[in-house]
């Protein structure tokens, strides 16, 4: 297991280039609706949140697939698809528990994310930083983060 | 065609008919898309000299060929008619996610035109488009108004609306969408209104792709890695930190932030009302429009009021004119207040320069008590102005002569010399005094008093692209015209003008060339932004504008700078004028020459009697 996307609600400003870079990377088009990756709207609290597949260790997308269309690397992490198995048959888009598989009705496929083979578009393309791809047990940065505050209040010549 | 999806919707309002039509391409090579597409379309189909809140006006929304793209900041859209506040050409530009949402259900733009016999709203769904009864919104907010069309339609749609203020012809009323971004100027949301259009709903889920992919790509990469590198609009840059309202500091310390309505130029207590005061008290965090990377919008908190919760913060010019203009340092008050234009659909600019110039008309003893419904109004009275902003907008009490503007209401008591107005629109947040250049901006913007026309601001404080000085008048007409050029050349793009503090025409021509596959060069480019300028100006000459308009207010000539670098300036106006109209190739009328127009593949119709 090694790389995955990180996604930081709390850094993004709305500005759905993800969504752009994600579908044109794939199909040559800008169309927000064909991305695997969508910026949703809570504006009463002042938060947007990027989702997208988080390639799951034991997806539920995959079992459910009766053609083999969905399948996960163990190597690369990443749960991959092969649209000339894929019959369309949309039980991954119901299976998928966080709703990070969609069916475009346009391109008659499924979209979803596979981490553009290490190079992941939409993190090249956010400028501030929401969506990161990286080592997952980095996300021990945030425990660092608190550990440090420990630091300043108890470590030697703290005040 | 690639940059366009070459349909434009046309609804006759009085008839209820919709027609799918394609767009001019004629019009679309000459005048590139949003403000220069829809200023064409008005020129041809609208006689300038129509009563802007009659049903011969036309409403014109209209995307550019960059819009829905990831180009830098391409989200954006223009809203063009002739305009109510100034009687002149009224173009809008917009942010948020309308424009792009609109590209993607497969058109570059909207035509409505007539007036429809009650409340109607647009319904825009990929090929059908349907007028739709609104009776039940027509007196709700904008954010009602939003909510409601969410949840009877689909929630992934876009709404752009008017506010109360729209519906009730506020002069100054603003175009919004998406709740808080506004095609906010002259009065756009009181011709909606005048229209019984109370909104436009649309979702799109068609691609859009790009003429030459290799030029496109090597274009946006180059002008995002400028972007994010420059100290303005990059990563921990000024705008992504403090947002526009970083320019309060940076104006007041050189004596050129108007306050008191322009009384003088200095705000003792700007610090209060900075950005560097918003960030610390009331951000929340970023908000950026589509396919922007720079994201200088203001997530903010109201902590306490009627209006509690999460909101947009207001922009610098908003920020000024509640402020300092009105005298006011309680930035939650000002926060509020432009929070209520959101709500109503109202220009917050020309709201707080208003509310200054009644405060001015109350303390110089034009205007009395009974005037203002009992009340006092002087200047630094914070909480006054999110109540008048209110009365304004349901056009209440003193509130129905504050929705004239400042213009109009001075005039009404004698004194139309203290409304700071160029063509009755109010000038915003840069002392023309002390920033000569502005001075000579604002009195020639084709749409009155206006900072985005050509700001440039960017050099004389700035020092972007390169540092002029702000107190001399030299090279000024000519810079001044470069900017005017330039930006109609971007608002027709539709790239969000702050891209500029970056990337110049080069960087501009190259995204458009690589969008639309035209062959341009970068000098046809800029011409075609300069056709843009003049057709504006032909419009206005058609509708009984003069030289006697490209003016300031007589404070900015005869009242000299009371403190500061700039002490005892005034603007130096009719020698840089005369220059101006030398460098645009116009007459000492500000009428364009045979010569120019011919240059500019324009034709003088109207002209004649015009003058």
């Amino acid at each position: 297991m090694s790389k995955g996307l990180v996604v930081s609600p709390d850094k993004c400003t709305g500005c759905r280039t993800c969504e752009l870079a994600c579908s044109y990377s794939k199909s040559d088009t800008f169309n927000p609706k064909d991305s695997a990756i969508s910026v949703l709207f809570y504006e009463d609290v002042g938060l947007r949140v990027p989702m997208t597949c988080m390639q799951c260790d034991e997806p539920h997308c995959v079992k459910v697939c009766v053609v083999n269309a969905l399948s996960k690397d163990e190597k690369t992490g990443v749960v991959n698809y092969d649209k000339e198995k894929c019959i369309g048959c949309k039980m991954c888009v119901s299976a998928c528990p966080f709703g990070n598989m969609t069916y475009s009705i346009r391109l008659k496929e499924v979209i979803k994310c596979d981490l553009c083979k290490g190079d992941p578009q939409c993190v090249k393309m956010c400028n501030y930083g929401a969506i990161q791809y990286k080592e997952l047990d980095s996300t021990l940065d945030k425990r660092k983060n608190i550990a440090y505050q420990f630091k300043e209040a108890f470590g030697e010549g703290a005040k | 065609m690639k940059g366009y999806t070459e349909k434009v919707i046309r609804v006759d309002l009085t008839n209820k008919i919709i027609k799918i039509e394609k767009l001019n391409m004629d019009y679309a090579k000459e005048y590139i898309g949003g403000r220069g597409l829809g200023t064409k379309y008005l020129y041809e189909e609208v006689d300038p000299q129509i009563d802007p809140l009659s049903p011969e006006n036309k409403l014109i929304f209209m995307t550019g060929p960059v819009t829905g793209t990831n180009a830098t900041c391409a989200g954006r859209f223009n809203v063009v008619a002739k305009a109510p506040l100034t009687g002149a050409i009224g173009a809008g530009n917009t942010g948020g996610y309308f424009g792009p949402e609109l590209k993607f259900a497969g058109y570059d733009g909207i035509i409505f035109e007539g007036k429809a016999s009650s409340p109607v709203y647009l319904n825009i769904n990929d090929d059908l488009v349907q007028l739709k009864d609104a009776s039940h919104l027509w007196g709700k907010d904008v954010f009602e108004t939003t909510d409601i069309l969410l949840s009877e339609n689909d929630e992934d749609a876009k709404v752009a609306c008017i506010g109360p203020a729209g519906e009730n012809l506020v002069l100054f009323a603003a175009v919004m969408n998406d709740k808080d971004r506004a095609a906010g100027r002259s009065g756009l949301g009181a011709v909606m209104g005048s229209k019984n259009l109370k909104a436009v709903v649309v979702k799109g889920t068609k691609g859009l792709s790009v003429a030459n992919p290799m030029l496109f790509n090597k274009a946006v990469t180059d002008a995002r890695e400028k972007v994010k590198a420059n100290a303005v609009t990059g990563t921990g840059g000024g705008l992504a930190t403090y947002g526009t309202e970083i320019l309060v500091n940076i104006l007041n310390e050189m004596h050129a932030f108007p306050t008191n309505n322009w009384q003088t130029s200095r705000f003792e207590e700007a610090e209060k009302i900075s950005g560097e005061y918003l960030t610390e008290n009331y951000l929340v965090r970023n908000k950026a429009c589509f396919a922007c990377p720079i994201g200088c919008g203001r997530t903010i908190k109201i902590p306490d009021g009627k209006y509690k919760g999460i909101v947009a913060g207001p922009e610098y010019e908003a920020g000024w004119s509640y402020g300092a203009c009105c005298g006011i340092s309680d930035l939650n008050e000002i926060n509020k207040a432009n929070h209520v234009c959101n709500m109503l659909g109202l220009d917050p600019i020309t709201m707080g320069a208003t509310i200054a110039c009644a405060m001015e008309l109350y303390e110089k003893g034009y205007i009395t008590k009974e005037d203002l419904d009992g009340e006092e109004l002087r200047f630094g009275d914070a909480l006054s102005i999110m109540k008048l902003t209110e009365k304004t907008g349901y056009r209440q009490g003193f509130g129905d002569k504050l929705a004239l503007g400042s213009y109009r209401l001075a005039e009404m008591y004698g004194h139309p010399e203290l409304s700071m107005t160029v063509k009755k629109q109010e000038m915003p947040a840069y002392d023309g005094r002390a920033i000569q250049g502005m001075g000579l901006s604002y009195a020639t913007s084709n749409r009155g008093g206006c900072h985005v026309r050509g700001y440039v601001t960017s050099t004389e404080v700035l020092g972007i692209p390169m540092k002029t000085d702000p107190l001399s008048t030299e090279g000024k007409a000519a810079l001044v015209k470069l900017f005017q050029d330039l930006t109609a050349l971007v608002d027709s793009s539709d790239i969000c003008l702050f891209t500029t503090f970056a990337i110049g025409l080069p960087e501009v021509s190259a995204m458009l060339r690589g969008t639309t596959g035209f062959e341009y060069t970068d000098e046809e480019m800029l011409r075609a932004g300069e056709r843009i300028w003049n057709l504006e100006k032909l419009f206005n000459i058609e509708a009984g504008l003069t030289r006697e308009d490209d003016m300031l207010p007589p404070r900015l000539l005869n009242e000299p700078v009371t403190s500061g670098p700039s002490k005892g300036k005034v603007t130096e106006l009719i020698t840089m004028l005369d220059e101006y109209y030398q460098v645009r190739g116009w007459d000492e009328y500000g009428v364009p020459t045979e010569d120019k127009l011919n240059e500019l593949s324009l034709s003088s119709r109207g002209l004649a009697e015009a003058y």
